[in-house]
């Protein structure tokens, strides 16, 4: 992350800071959207530097319309992009009748702002967890190795017996450094849930990012939907148990930066879980539209149609709405605070 | 005789020697990365704000990095929002300085938390109390400052001599009183200045030496005073009007510290420049005018001697005012904080011999009373300037 050439890179902006700040008193005024389309481009360029050349970290304002950080995360020296995230189903493998998937938790270090690297821990190398899903009723195994050098479980919320809980003192308990578990039970029932390490210090083995989504599908299946996956979590950076940064899929203000691009009139599906620490409630709010919300998605029918739903620590629930306009729609927590830290995003309607 | 001289090297080079061999040691140290010795733990980052500055939608600070280690600034957080901003320098090393400016619409009278997030996570907080535009140093600005150091500091003074001719016509006794009044007065200047020196340096940069800043300074004034004191004495200077010239001396340096601190207040806007806080400055600083004409009571000096007297105990105010305002440091302001302690000290030791009675005793009971009430007046008369 440190290297000399992309050090120099951003000096040689900060001899520029006028010119900069010149090009911001325009970035108020002129329609931007092909400068934001620009900085994706040079994302998916496979070329030099990392996104702090882009953008650059220092020395340079944007976004001055919205509350926002400097410069941009790439995903790329993360491993993982939010992006991908979004729409990243992991179904796992079925041998002899039984659905599968490896587990992996990790130490790694992400980016979480720009500039702001966060040692995290991790399932799979990535923040929030691999997205698992399984159909109703289904036999599954999950084979947990753990990597880190701390003791970590997982625990999945869904109907099981005791011992494959994935709690410290039950079952196989707390899985020492290097050590390989299975968890064994059923899909049941269907909705959407949450996986994650039940070891103590609880609120730190899950704020440093050891959860994912976990969704069982109803037997008979939802409607055919555009679906993404949006887990709310937050990171404290300097360990005061209050979060620094507030994210939707781990990454500040990804989404208003590289909008989410659904169609109009599709139907699209929002698996919507908090997973937040420290801060007891977080929400969701969409402009100019309604959703349909299924908490814990455990119902096929919806309990309320909104604009704002509250989810507590652990809670999740499924939206589904349509776009009926093409254009630029944010969405973000309602709690103001959240959203100036991170948690803000738009969807683009095409 | 001639040939030893030749052969044995000038004592200097000797005393040189083991300065040369320290620095080739201590380059070979540095040029072999400092052998045996490995970076142990996770870098420390110690930064501390120098001075915040507000202007019209923008919150400016300027950092010190006081930690070993290099600081990466990435981001910053005003009241629990990423917010835009610029920076000089991205990367701190030991002991630089770099100024941060946040684009931030900022509402007068309010307070604001600022957190620099650095590239470690962790946060860099300042808060700031009362939001208030800080002041450009234009003519006008110094004007102001040196309005507030002739409030403060050199018309109270002045009043406070006007004392001169009601004590010539007091009894001796009574004179000693006053006298051990003015030490009195000058005790509770010191230790009260002592107090501010060490909560200032503390305040600043760690590594410039926080607190210790504040004795040096005291140390300092002392020895430098106690030079001129001996100078001035072989050159014949008259005994009261010496001592009236060191006490001016001793109060004009602390009058520069209590300046300097008004002037800060005023640039960051946390001083409400009210008529009660100057008028507690005045009667405050009357007492201090006594202390200059008790020493020359007994054969006061012309006026324009006693008018430069004034200006010399006075005039600092003005001078620490422009520096505090526009150039504040508070490791700077610690040390000078000591400057003016260390001079008191002087000046208390130089007073305290006139006391004596005639059986020669220090503390006798009216020397002692007029300690108190000097301590006493000086507490009660400080209640009014709290800034």
């Amino acid at each position: 992350m440190k290297d000399g050439r992309g050090k120099l890179s951003r000096r040689k902006l900060l001899g520029g800071a006028a010119g900069a700040s010149a090009v911001l008193g325009l970035h108020q005024v002129v329609p931007h959207d092909g400068l934001h389309h620009a900085v994706d481009e040079a994302f998916a360029q496979d070329g030099h530097g990392g996104g702090h050349d882009v953008q650059g970290g220092a020395g340079v304002m944007q976004h001055p319309m919205h509350a926002g950080t400097v410069g941009m995360v790439d995903p790329r020296a993360n491993g993982f992009d939010p992006q991908l995230i979004l729409r990243d189903f992991d179904e796992g493998r079925v041998v002899n009748g039984v659905r599968e998937w490896e587990l992996v938790a990790e130490e790694k270090k992400i980016e979480v702002a720009p500039g702001v690297s966060y040692d995290a821990w991790a399932y799979n190398g990535r923040v929030p967890g691999p997205t698992l899903r399984a159909r109703e009723g289904e036999h599954l195994r999950i084979h947990f190795t753990n990597g880190a050098t701390h003791p970590h479980t997982i625990h999945f919320h869904g109907i099981h017996t005791s011992r494959m809980d994935g709690i410290p003192g039950l079952g196989a308990g707390d899985i020492p450094p290097g050590e390989t578990t299975t968890y064994d039970f059923h899909a049941t029932p269907f909705g959407l849930h949450l996986y994650h390490c039940h070891s103590m210090p609880l609120a730190e083995h899950i704020a440093k990012g050891l959860y994912g989504a976990f969704i069982i599908d109803p037997k008979q299946g939802r409607p055919e939907a555009d679906e993404l996956v949006m887990v709310m979590n937050g990171f404290d950076t300097n360990f005061d148990r209050s979060n620094e940064v507030y994210a939707v899929n781990t990454v500040a203000f990804e989404y208003l930066h590289r909008p989410v691009v659904v169609r109009r009139d599709q139907l699209v599906r929002i698996y919507l879980v908090n997973a937040l620490e420290f801060d007891l409630i977080n929400s969701f709010h969409i402009h100019a539209n309604f959703f349909h919300y299924f908490p814990t998605g455990t119902s096929l029918e919806p309990t309320e149609l909104t604009d704002t739903v509250i989810q507590g620590q652990g809670q999740r629930g499924v939206l589904e709405l349509r776009f009926p306009y093409e254009g630029k729609y944010m969405f973000h927590a309602h709690v103001s605070e959240f959203a100036e830290l991170g948690w803000m995003g738009f969807f683009e309607v095409v | 005789m001639e040939a030893t001289a030749v052969r044995r090297p000038p004592a200097w080079l000797a005393a040189l020697l083991p300065l040369v061999l320290l620095g080739a040691l201590i380059a070979v140290f540095i040029a072999l990365d400092a052998p045996g010795l490995e970076r142990n733990g996770i870098p420390v980052e110690d930064v501390s704000v120098e001075r915040t500055e507000l202007h019209p939608g923008e919150i400016q600070l300027t950092l010190q990095n006081d930690g070993p280690d290099d600081v990466r600034i990435v981001q910053a957080i005003v009241n629990d929002g990423f917010a835009s901003f610029t920076q000089d320098d991205d990367e701190l090393g030991r002991l630089d300085r770099s100024q941060v400016t946040i684009a931030y619409p900022w509402i007068e009278g309010e307070a604001y938390e600022v957190a620099l997030l650095t590239s470690t996570g962790g946060t860099i907080d300042k808060s700031i109390d009362q939001a208030a535009e800080t002041p450009e140093a234009d003519a006008g600005f110094y004007g102001l400052m040196g309005l507030i150091g002739l409030y403060v500091g050199i018309i109270p003074i002045a009043v406070g001599m006007l004392w001169l001719p009601w004590l010539r016509q007091l009894d001796r006794r009574w004179l000693r009183f006053l006298l051990a009044l003015t030490i009195g007065l000058l005790v509770f200047l010191g230790i009260d200045a002592a107090l501010e020196g060490l909560d200032l340096g503390a305040s600043g940069a760690e590594s410039l030496g926080g607190g210790a800043l504040m004795w040096l300074g005291a140390a300092l004034a002392y020895l430098v005073l106690a030079g001129v004191d001996g100078w001035l004495s072989r050159r014949g200077s008259g005994g009261g009007e010496r001592v009236a010239l060191l006490v001016a001396i001793g109060i004009g340096l602390h009058n520069l510290g209590e300046g300097l601190v008004i002037g800060s207040a005023y640039a960051i806007g946390s001083l409400a420049l009210g008529a009660a806080l100057v008028v507690g400055f005045a009667i405050h600083n009357t007492t201090e005018g006594l202390a200059i004409v008790a020493p020359v009571a007994e054969r006061p000096p012309r006026v324009a001697r006693l008018a430069l007297l004034g200006a010399i105990a006075g005039a600092p105010a003005i001078l620490g005012a422009w520096i505090g305002a526009s150039a504040f440091d508070p490791s700077l302001a610690a040390f000078m904080f000591g400057v003016g302690v260390g001079a008191i000290a002087r000046v208390v030791v130089q007073i305290a011999p006139q006391v004596r009675d005639s059986a020669g005793r220090l503390l006798h009971p009216l020397a002692a009373a007029g300690l108190a009430a000097g301590l006493v007046l000086m507490y009660v008369t400080s209640l009014l300037i709290s800034v």
